[in-house]
């Protein structure tokens, strides 16, 4: 079912998400469902293989809407992780630097 | 640095080296070519673009109290021990039923697993261990949690903790014992550390008294702790809901 983690930790977010009542799975549905049509409007092919892709971008664009965090917070700590792993010796944990 | 120096190295780094007496320590090294990701040796390669958003959602949510992280963990949990490990049930059943097949498994397991529809996620080669009853393995990633997605499934949040991934190499009976398993001490146990290129699944030994049951019967006894290492198979399997799930 999960070809890589953060498959699975996407999944489980929006699991959890829904359940503490962010957002209405029928929500979440649609919101998934409005990426898989977008990908099928640019003509990418429909084999399954970046369903989590879309499952990852409907999850961005909910937390969003429902204002649990914006755009601009998520680029930002995306950057911060990169820069965490970039600055993380070899065999240690990744964790992010507090400010 | 040669495979062996390269873990006795990490293991050092992260807890200090010290073999457990009657065992031996067989490693394949993570390589200095791309690990789970690819690096430069000193330090850790920035996951993909996919994976930073997850980690960034994720780690957003979590800091302001809208998620649990344990939730989370449960949730991928679940879904590794209800989904993850038929694949590579299926193959260990078939090498106990079919002595031509366990023999390319042994000697080809990448070509071997292909057979029965199963590819690498990430192109790495599969190896595949046989234990005997004079010889234990035990699969671990000593620096992050390379593992055999594609037969079985996710890894268990155990196998990703920073006590299995260094204890499994210090003191392997220790860490086999608080699994429930005693290794005796005639029986050598030889610790496996997987990498990028190499993910490793344990064939364990056919449990006694399952001579007379069909492949898709001895898959359904097959664990995933037992293909890593941390279990043996037993005719009675003590997690029945697993098992059912395993049959169908």
């Amino acid at each position: 079912m999960f070809a890589e983690p953060w498959q699975a930790q996407a999944f489980a977010l929006a699991v959890k998400l829904s359940e503490a009542g962010y957002f209405t799975w029928k929500e979440w549905a649609a919101a998934l469902a409005a990426e898989l049509k977008a990908a099928a409007d640019r003509g990418e092919p429909d084999d399954g293989s970046r369903y989590y892709e879309h499952w990852l971008a409907a999850l961005e664009r909910l937390v969003t809407a429902k204002g649990l965090s914006d755009a601009a917070a998520l680029a930002e700590r995306k950057e911060a992780w990169a820069d965490a792993y970039r600055h993380t010796p070899h065999g240690k944990p990744v964790e992010l630097r507090r400010r | 640095m040669d495979r062996r120096g390269f873990i006795r190295h990490a293991a050092a780094g992260a807890a200090g080296f010290a073999a457990a007496s009657g065992t031996e320590a067989h490693m394949a090294g993570h390589g200095d070519r791309g690990h789970e990701h690819q690096h430069d040796n000193a330090h850790q390669a920035v996951p993909s673009d996919l994976n930073l958003r997850v980690k960034a959602l994720e780690s957003l949510l979590v800091e302001k109290g809208v998620v649990d992280r344990a939730a989370l963990d449960t949730i991928v949990d679940l879904y590794e021990t209800k989904i993850g490990p038929r694949n590579g049930a299926r193959v260990v059943a078939r090498a106990w039923v079919n002595p031509a097949y366990r023999r390319r498994l042994l000697t080809n397991a990448t070509a071997a697993i292909a057979e029965l529809g199963y590819e690498g996620g990430q192109g790495e080669d599969m190896v595949v261990l046989e234990n005997t009853p004079r010889v234990h393995n035990l699969v671990v990633c000593t620096l992050c949690s390379c593992y055999p997605w594609p037969i079985l499934g996710l890894p268990p949040v155990w196998y990703k903790s920073a006590p299995y991934r260094s204890r499994a190499v210090i003191d392997p009976r220790g860490v086999l014992r608080e699994f429930g398993l005693e290794i005796a001490d005639e029986v050598e146990v030889r610790v496996w550390d997987s990498t990028a290129e190499l993910r490793y699944l344990v064939l364990p030994e056919r449990p006694p008294g399952t001579e007379h049951m069909t492949e898709e019967e001895l898959a359904a006894l097959v664990t995933r702790d037992s293909m890593i290492g941390v279990a043996k198979v037993t005719a009675r399997p003590n997690a029945p809901f697993v098992q059912q799930r395993l049959a169908r």
